[in-house]
Order: structure tokens, then C-alpha cells, then sequence
């Protein structure tokens, strides 16, 4: 672990989990988040588990088929991906949302004006709101940053009993997920979050296919950002080049008025 | 201002009628709902939750800044391009779009979840997000309507003082002319950011452009409607013509946004989409053919020359206005956000009362501020007609 790497990040196995939910206790315990009431479809652990401001990381339960068509129970953590161009950052009018110095992407509740914009444009919906709250924040993984500050691995994947969740840096574990797909022809060919968005810290292999593990295949490739600075770098355009056409030919249509003898003065 | 009556002197005027008091009490239940929110917060308050954190009022406060439009695109017409005919409308649009911009920062305030933070974007510099370009244009745009208006004050009420002013008065105009053009775009951009999670029909790098040419020629829908309406409560005289032109204006813009629509969809290939049947498909059919075709008919025919015709057409304008924000905001994300939210009463409660506010200070307005007199000046400067005798002020 080299000190001051903002490129960290942890490979999920998704044949190696046996869905003891250990991760998400250890998540709890952590970060000190408290539990849901039970009637709401929000427990850590369980059928009908879901992202909540309580819950920064759940592991879901699929029925599915693996590569030799045999039934199999396969889980899917779910937490913040720690995008590399993060949607949620770009979008936030606030700034509040930004990389650390470790390379976790975590919420300034100071500045949080409470838009809810990133919740809607996260391709993955993860930051989710304290609703129950007069000033609510913005809730999710924060990649246990200052645990991963202090050299140590997360500590959801400092607990995985099986070896599904490793911790590293991002470059070498995506060379570890390649060395596995190449070595067990069961994976599915490819590294969930390689090309994500841009790229996400956070991979994914499995030997099910993604989208039946419920994770979207329809992320494009181009990072959010992309999209907006489509729109965005014409502003500086619309506004000065807008500015002086509209001031030229505000001055002409009025002159033009006053030699065509319906002159008058301005408004 | 010889010639007015109530403001011959300089004195407020403005007599509280059974109809006046039943908007301002709306007013303020309004007000203390508002209240209530930002002392319980937003989940007591409102349905929204995690799969849905944006809903009913951010549907109003997209649909009211659009519909603000009117501000700029008249200010365009008359200020930019000096189109004498339509100067008499000037004041009123600006009146009129200022209070739908003071409706959707009442309701942007109430509906951030940290009122307490409103503040923080100001200074955050955050340029790659379309909501800090939104918020900022806002801000600003408001400031500039704000400083239009001390003008027709002062010309009100300290006619000599206005000199101080009026110098940089055709900065601000310009300023104020040029803002919406950021922030009208910006509204659509910032559902740039969810390519993958809004219906193919309305995610397109077009969405921006979309959002500011309907905004500018819904604007010109309203500024009919207000016409019509106030005119005749007010009884003013009205001049058909040149509402007839301005109808033939919204039509010529409205059938160059269909035809960019169309491209659009073409060169996406989303055409199939449209005609599938679908929930999105069918909504789609109805903005276009409500909100656009329908009007743009109207608008290009002889029906535009009767005053029910332009009120008619304008109608459809608004409506498919509306239907063009619902779509985005809510049709054309029930795929992948589900349909977990319907509005609290609360949420829907709040909304009359504050748009019966706006309509009060409006009343409150045009009595008090040359806004219909200099129009009317204007007006007669144009036809070049005898000097009208003010506006009789009416109790209903
Ligand atoms: S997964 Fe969502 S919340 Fe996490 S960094 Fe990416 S965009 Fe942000
Ligand atoms: S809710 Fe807060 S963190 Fe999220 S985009 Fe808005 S201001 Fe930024
Ligand atoms: S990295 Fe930390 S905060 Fe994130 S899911 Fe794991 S334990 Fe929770």
C-alpha cells in the first residue's frame, strides 16, 4: 500500500461470495450507521434490501444460472462505485462532492445545498438522502477514507471471510481480474467498471452475467462530464459572442428606427 | 402622468376587493405552509424519496422559469430588434415573468433540502454543472428584472431621479436580454446527465436548444394570455393587430422548433420510439400535437385574427409547455426510476397560493407603476393616435 494514492480501489468476485453479509455488518459498524426499521424495505441484509442513508452498501440475492446451466444463488455487493470522473461531482452546483486525498469520493455536508441533483444522475443511484431530517445530507460510501488514509484496507474488505472483496490499487487489480478470467473460462469476459462511466475504482467479475445480477450494462462509456461539457463549452460563446451581437444590434435597429423617422428614446 | 387619475398624485392605491382578499389569503396559507416545510424538512413534507428525490415541485419550477420567458423574449423583440409594434408590451411581460421568477425561487427555496445552505453554490465556481449555470443565471436575471423595475418605480414616483439611473439602463437590459438565453438552456442540460437513465425520445445533446426555444416562444403564449386577460379586467383598449402578429410570430418559431424536433429525432433514430406505443411514445405525441401542431395550424390561419382564436392557440402553447417539462421530468424517467411517488398534499397545497400571490402583487403593480401607461404611450406613439385618458382602476 503506497502512501498518498488516489487510484485505490477493490475488486468484487462475485463467484468467490457466499453472501454471509459480513461486509455490510462491518460497513455499520464502521461508519456507525444504525439499522432500518423493519418494516421498510431497507434492512442491510436480506431479500428486499435496498440502498438507503442507512444502508452505504447492501449484497442482493439472485437465482440464476452459471456457465454449465446448473441453478446457483449468486450476490451482489452494491455501494458507491468511486467513479473516476464521477457523475455525482460533475453535476453538484455546490461543489460539495469532491476526491479526496485518498481518491475517495465523499460529500461536504457544509456545503450540500440540497439539490439532489447527484442522486438522480449517479449512474448507479447510490447517494441516497436523510429524509427523516430537517437538514438532511447526502448519505453513501465514502470508501472508508480515513481508514484507507491510515494505509489500512476497507473494512468491508478487511472482513470478507472468502476473498471475494481485495483491496488495492486500482491498476493492479485490474490486472489480477484479467489474470482470473483468462485462468477460469467459466467468467464472463469482462471487467464490470473497467470502461464504466470512464472508468469506476470499484470492479466487478462474474461468471453471471452483469445485468442479471441487476448492475446497469447501459452505462456509456463517456464519463457524465462529457455530456455536459458538450453543452457547457458554449457558454462562454452564447454569453460573450451573444452579448456584443445583441449590444451591436440593439444600437442598429434603433438607429435604423430613428432615420426611418420613428424615432424615440430608449426604455 | 397628467393624465392619469389615480396616480395623479403620488399615493398608493389599491382598494382590497372580496376577490383580492381570497388570493391573499391563499397567500398566505401558502406561507404558512412553507413555513411548515422548513421547520419539519422535506420528508415529512413531501413523498419524495430515494428513487424519486426530484418531483412535483421541481415540475413547477421548471414550468414557471419557462414560462418566465416571456421576460426575455419580448425584451429580445423590442429592446434587441427594436420591433416598434410589440414595444407596448415591454413592461408588462417584464412585470409578469419577475413574479414566475420570484413563484420558482419560493418554491426552489422550500425545495432544496438544506434552505440553510442556499448560499454555498454562490461561490462554489462549480462550471461543470448545468444547475450552478441555472442557479447563477437566475440569481443574476432576477437582480436585473429587479433593477428594470426600481426604474419604473422611480419614473413613478421621482420622475427627475431617473437620470441617475438611466444610464446604465441599456447595459442591464442587454444583461438581462442575454441571461435566460444561459439559464433556459441550462434547465434542458442539466438532463444531459442522465443519458442512460431518461427516455431516447428526449436524451439528445439537443435538449438544451429544445428547452430555450420553447421557453421563448411559450414566454410569447403567456404574454397573449396576459394581455387578453388583464386588458378586459382592466378595460383597456386592446389592439387585436398587433396580438395577431404576435400569435403569427409564436407560429413561425413554433414551426422551426418542429422541424429541429424532427431532425433531431431522425438523426438520432429515435423515430421508432415515437410510434411504438409506449407510454414515452404516446406522451411524446401529445406534446407534439397539442403543444405544437395544433397551435402552429392556428397560428398560420385566419383563426388568429379573433381574439378567442389567439386566446385559443396561446392556450395550446401553455399546455404544451407544461406537457414538454412533465415528459422529461416524469414520463420519461418512470422506466428506470419506477413509480414510487405521487405528490403529498402538501406538495400540491403549496402551489395555488403562491400563484394567487403573484397575481395579487401583479393587481397591486399595474395600479400603483406606469406599466399600462407607458404601454399605452407607446402604443399611441405608434399608431399615432390621440393620448388615451389612463386606466380606470376596477373593483370586481
Ligand atoms: S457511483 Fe455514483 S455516487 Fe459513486 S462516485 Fe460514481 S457517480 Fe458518484
Ligand atoms: S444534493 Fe448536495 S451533494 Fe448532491 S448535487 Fe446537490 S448540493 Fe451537491
Ligand atoms: S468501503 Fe467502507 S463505507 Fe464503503 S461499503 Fe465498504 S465499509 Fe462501507
Amino acid at each position: 500500500m503506497t502512501e498518498a494514492n488516489t487510484n485505490r480501489g477493490v475488486l468484487f468476485d462475485v463467484k468467490q461470495c457466499i453472501g454471509c453479509g459480513s461486509c455490510t455488518v462491518a460497513c455499520k459498524l464502521w461508519n456507525d450507521l444504525g439499522y432500518e426499521k423493519p418494516d421498510v424495505a431497507g434492512n442491510a441484509h436480506g431479500f428486499d434490501v435496498e440502498l438507503t442513508d442507512k444502508n452505504w452498501t447492501i449484497v442482493t440475492y439472485n437465482r440464476e444460472k452459471d456457465a454449465n446451466g446448473k441453478d446457483v444463488l449468486r450476490f451482489l455487493k452494491n455501494q458507491c462505485m468511486h467513479c473516476k470522473e464521477p457523475a455525482c461531482i460533475s453535476v453538484c452546483f455546490a461543489h460539495a462532492l469532491y476526491i479526496d486525498e485518498n481518491g475517495a469520493v465523499v460529500c461536504d455536508p457544509a456545503k450540500c445545498a440540497g439539490c439532489r441533483y447527484c442522486m438522480i444522475a449517479c449512474p448507479y443511484s447510490v447517494p441516497k438522502y436523510e429524509w427523516d431530517k430537517v437538514f438532511p445530507s447526502i448519505q453513501k460510501c465514502q470508501m472508508c477514507d480515513s481508514k484507507i488514509a491510515a494505509g489500512e484496507a476497507t473494512s468491508c474488505s478487511a472482513v470478507c471471510p472468502t476473498g471475494a472483496l481485495t483491496f488495492g490499487d486500482r491498476d493492479e487489480l485490474l490486472a489480477l481480474a484479467k489474470k482470473k478470467i483468462a485462468a477460469d473460462p467459466s467468467y464472463v469476459n469482462h471487467v464490470y467498471g473497467e470502461t464504466e462511466g470512464g472508468g469506476t475504482r470499484w470492479l466487478y467479475i462474474s461468471d453471471v452475467p452483469f445485468e442479471k445480477l441487476g448492475l446497469p450494462i447501459n452505462v456509456p462509456n463517456t464519463p457524465i462530464n462529457d455530456y455536459l461539457h458538450g453543452y457547457l463549452k458554449y457558454t462562454p460563446v452564447v454569453f460573450l459572442g451573444g452579448g456584443a451581437l445583441f449590444a451591436a444590434l440593439s444600437i442598429y435597429t434603433k438607429r435604423r428606427a430613428k432615420v426611418a423617422g420613428h424615432g424615440e428614446g430608449d426604455e | 402622468m397628467k393624465d392619469t387619475t389615480a396616480q395623479a398624485k403620488n399615493k398608493i392605491s389599491f382598494k382590497i376587493t372580496p376577490a383580492r382578499g381570497i388570493l391573499l389569503v391563499l397567500g398566505l396559507l401558502s406561507i404558512c405552509l412553507i413555513v411548515y416545510r422548513l421547520i419539519n424538512g422535506l420528508g415529512v413534507t413531501t413523498n419524495l424519496n430515494d428513487q424519486w428525490p426530484w418531483g412535483l415541485w421541481i415540475f413547477i419550477d421548471l414550468a414557471a422559469i419557462a414560462l418566465a420567458g416571456c421576460g426575455f423574449s419580448i425584451a429580445v423583440i423590442t429592446h434587441v430588434f427594436h420591433i416598434k409594434k410589440f414595444k407596448p408590451l415591454t413592461r408588462r411581460a417584464l412585470l409578469l415573468s419577475f413574479l414566475l421568477y420570484i413563484v420558482a425561487l419560493l418554491i426552489l427555496f422550500i425545495e432544496i433540502g438544506r434552505w440553510d445552505n442556499f448560499y454555498t453554490p454562490i461561490y462554489s465556481f462549480a462550471f461543470t454543472s448545468p444547475l450552478y449555470e441555472v442557479f447563477m443565471c437566475i440569481v443574476l436575471y432576477f437582480l436585473m428584472q429587479a433593477i428594470e423595475l426600481l426604474d419604473i418605480s422611480i419614473e413613478r414616483f421621482n420622475p427627475p431621479a431617473r437620470s441617475k439611473i438611466s444610464k446604465i439602463m441599456p447595459v442591464v437590459v442587454i444583461i438581462a436580454c442575454l441571461l435566460p438565453f444561459g439559464h433556459q438552456a441550462s434547465l434542458g442540460a442539466m438532463y444531459l446527465g442522465m443519458p442512460q437513465k431518461l427516455s431516447a425520445i428526449w436524451s439528445s445533446a439537443f435538449l438544451p436548444w429544445s428547452f430555450l426555444i420553447n421557453s421563448f416562444f411559450a414566454g410569447l403564449a403567456v404574454v397573449v394570455l396576459e394581455y387578453h386577460f388583464f386588458s378586459k379586467h382592466y378595460r383597456q383598449p386592446k389592439d387585436n393587430a398587433m396580438m395577431t402578429g404576435l400569435t403569427r410570430v409564436i407560429a413561425v418559431i413554433m414551426l422551426g422548433y418542429f422541424v429541429l424536433k424532427i431532425i433531431d429525432l431522425a438523426a438520432r433514430g429515435a423515430f421508432g420510439l415515437v410510434f411504438d406505443g409506449s407510454l414515452e411514445g404516446n406522451m411524446f405525441l401529445l406534446e407534439m400535437v397539442i403543444g405544437v401542431i395544433i397551435p402552429i395550424i392556428f397560428g398560420l390561419s385566419s383563426l388568429v385574427k379573433k381574439t378567442s382564436g389567439q386566446i385559443f392557440m396561446a392556450t395550446f402553447v401553455v399546455i404544451g409547455l407544461l406537457l414538454s417539462r412533465f415528459n422529461v421530468i416524469f414520463v420519461g424517467m418512470i422506466k428506470t426510476l419506477g413509480n414510487s411517488y405521487v405528490p403529498s398534499w402538501i406538495e400540491i397545497a403549496v402551489i395555488p397560493g403562491l400563484f394567487a400571490l403573484a397575481i395579487f402583487i401583479y393587481l397591486f403593480a399595474v395600479e400603483n407603476l406606469p406599466i399600462f401607461q407607458a404601454a399605452n404611450r407607446e402604443y399611441d406613439a405608434f399608431a399615432g393616435r390621440e393620448k388615451h385618458a389612463g386606466y380606470e382602476v376596477v373593483s370586481k
